[in-house]
């Protein structure tokens, strides 16, 4: 049996060229090279991906899919807080890192001297860890023992509690976040200005515009792509800001998102119902609606940054 | 004129020196806390009248830190090399080869750009639970040995590399891994180094996965454990100590910023470019 299969090919062993073609060989090369990648990212992103929808649709007794876990969610005040309270922070902070960053970025494109130096101090809290310095400014808000009360005291302000009023620490937390985020702006920004064509600017100048009708008409217009660009990725870190509330407000006696669940967020509230309560469905039909949040964010950029510049 | 203009850049200069006041001071404030013994740390002096060390004394004798910094080390390094060959590897393929599926295959992989971490990381933890990964160093690591980022990056630089050279190599009859190796590597050392150090420094400040499938001690990253240590609640906050950590946290990003810096910013530049 074996021997009638073989034969046929056994008979051509002349000098003629292998039966595969180039192109075959080389595409079996290109599927070698990619079977353990594809394989990776089809078990560790996307079935993942599929799993955690499931799991947000169904619920332990498994009796089909349900929408009980998003009803839950409507139900639940701590859910409409981490909500709110998440939307608070892309609002406080992405208009604000933006500003710092531009105004930075206008500033160093001015002057001659320390441009690296600046530069590098403005853009080290971007990535340096965001655990330290969340536990460096926790210690500076820190009402007993803290620095910035203290330095209050010499303008005759009064002590605040900071990470401990309720109706400050978000305030607090976000200016952290703002703190950290706005040397990542100013590096972009710059990037930005330098992408400006020279003979934009002195056109305007020829023709008599002062620095500020330069900047309004010629440089704020062409910044545009960069300005959606901060915009989208400070919305989408914005809404997944973790890491600063559970380590600026976690722990030592209060519940991370504390005080009043006034600094919880969506992911902090996900990593709550998830990891502390192990109520895994429930925390997965919460990521699926930040997924949707993210991705209507997403979209939002696709559709302007296809929209074709005029200059 | 000219004096005036040069007001005006004396007035920025002392703008920009004000914000650097603001943004380095709670890194003085960190280093300068970590050499005050406890009385003194209460007192409100700037400078430390003694230089004490006790607290790195008791970072290093009464926690796991140098487990936690050697755990950070091994992730961060093994993750950056094995996301750093594969994008190349696939970037490689897909921008080189001919084949059926290669725009399929692509949009799979850029398709989970847009799923965020927090979706992921209950199934990640439900797989770990069942596989045995929890606690161990592959399940700290294995979300981030590859990254559709990555893959996207290097194809773009990929596609760069001129389809002569290639041939030239399969000429001298160069087998295919070695020409991608030898060959087209080398051609795109600049977005490789972007790509390592931003990886690096991704892993190195990682926090919400390792928090999440870490559950020893000895297991911990830097973040966590700094983070754990602070939070554990036992006699009230050892503030020097966590200053002394996360000073010691902080010094190899500053180092490699200082030596990388212009492929940091080329780097975050790429990524702020390439969307």
């Amino acid at each position: 049996m074996k021997a009638v299969v073989l034969e046929p090919r056994r008979a051509p062993v002349t000098n003629r060229p292998p039966r595969m073609s180039l192109a075959a060989r080389r595409a079996l090369t290109a599927y070698a090279f990619l079977v353990v990648p594809v394989l990776f990212f089809v078990g560790i992103r996307i079935l993942p991906t599929l799993y955690a929808f499931g799991m947000a649709f169904f619920t332990d007794n498994g009796h089909g899919p349900t929408l009980a876990n998003f009803r839950e969610m409507l139900a639940d005040d701590t859910f409409r807080r981490a909500l709110g309270n998440t939307l608070l922070y892309v609002v406080i902070t992405v208009p604000a890192q933006m500003a710092f960053g531009l105004v930075l970025a206008l500033m160093i494109g001015r002057v001659r001297h320390l441009k690296g130096f600046y530069r590098t101090v403005y853009f080290l809290p971007y990535i340096t860890s965001v655990v330290a310095v969340s536990w460096v400014w926790r210690l500076m808000y820190d009402p007993n023992s803290g620095i910035i009360n203290e330095v209050l005291g010499w303008f005759h302000i009064p002590a605040q509690l900071w990470l401990r009023d309720p109706h400050e620490a978000l305030l607090a937390v976000s200016i952290v976040m703002i703190w950290q985020n706005a040397g990542f702006a100013m590096l972009i920004f710059m990037a930005g200005l330098e992408a400006i064509p020279r003979s934009f600017l002195e056109a305007a100048r020829v023709d008599g515009a002062g620095a500020w009708q330069t900047f309004r008409w010629v440089t704020w217009p062409l910044l545009n792509p960069t300005l959606v660009f901060l915009a989208v990725t400070g919305v989408i870190s914005a809404l997944q800001t973790f890491t600063q509330i559970e380590n600026l407000t976690g722990g030592s006696g209060g519940q991370a998102g504390g005080p009043l669940n006034s600094t919880v967020s969506m992911v902090v509230y996900v990593y709550n119902a998830g990891f502390n309560d192990f109520n895994l469905q429930y925390a997965s039909a919460v990521t699926v609606v930040l997924f949707i949040l993210i991705l209507l964010v997403t979209l939002v950029q696709l559709k302007v940054l296809n929209r074709a510049y005029e200059y | 004129m000219a004096r005036r203009a040069s007001i005006g850049v004396w007035v920025i200069h002392v703008l920009l020196w004000i914000g650097v006041v603001v943004v380095a001071f709670p890194f003085v404030w960190m280093i300068l806390s970590s050499f005050k013994s406890v009385p003194e740390f209460y007192q409100f002096h700037f400078w430390p009248k003694q230089w004490d060390l006790s607290a790195y004394r008791q970072v290093f004798t009464e926690t796991q830190y140098g487990r936690w910094y050697l755990n950070s080390i091994v992730v961060a390094v093994v993750v950056t090399v094995s996301e750093l060959f594969f994008a190349s590897l696939v970037g490689y393929t897909l921008a080189k080869f001919r084949f059926r599926g290669n725009q399929l295959i692509f949009l799979l992989i850029l398709s989970t750009m847009m799923v965020p971490t927090e979706l992921l990381v209950i199934p990640w933890y439900v797989m770990s639970a069942q596989f045995g990964w929890v606690d161990t160093y592959w399940g700290i690591m294995f979300p981030g040995l590859m990254e559709a980022f990555g893959v996207f990056l290097m194809r773009q630089f990929m596609l760069g590399v001129p389809d002569d050279l290639l041939d030239a190599a399969r000429i001298d009859g160069m087998s295919e891994f070695r020409i991608f190796l030898q060959v087209a590597l080398p051609q795109v050392k600049p977005a490789l180094s972007a790509l390592g150090i931003l990886s690096f420094l991704g892993n190195w400040n990682a926090y919400l996965w390792p928090v999440i499938v870490v559950s020893t001690e000895s297991m911990r990253t830097l973040p966590i454990g700094i983070g754990m240590f602070s939070t554990a609640d036992n006699g009230g906050l050892q503030w020097n100590v966590i200053m002394a950590m996360s000073t010691l946290a902080v010094i190899p990003i500053v180092i490699l910023y200082f030596i990388f810096q212009k492929r940091i910013v080329e780097g975050i530049a790429l990524t702020g470019v390439k969307g």
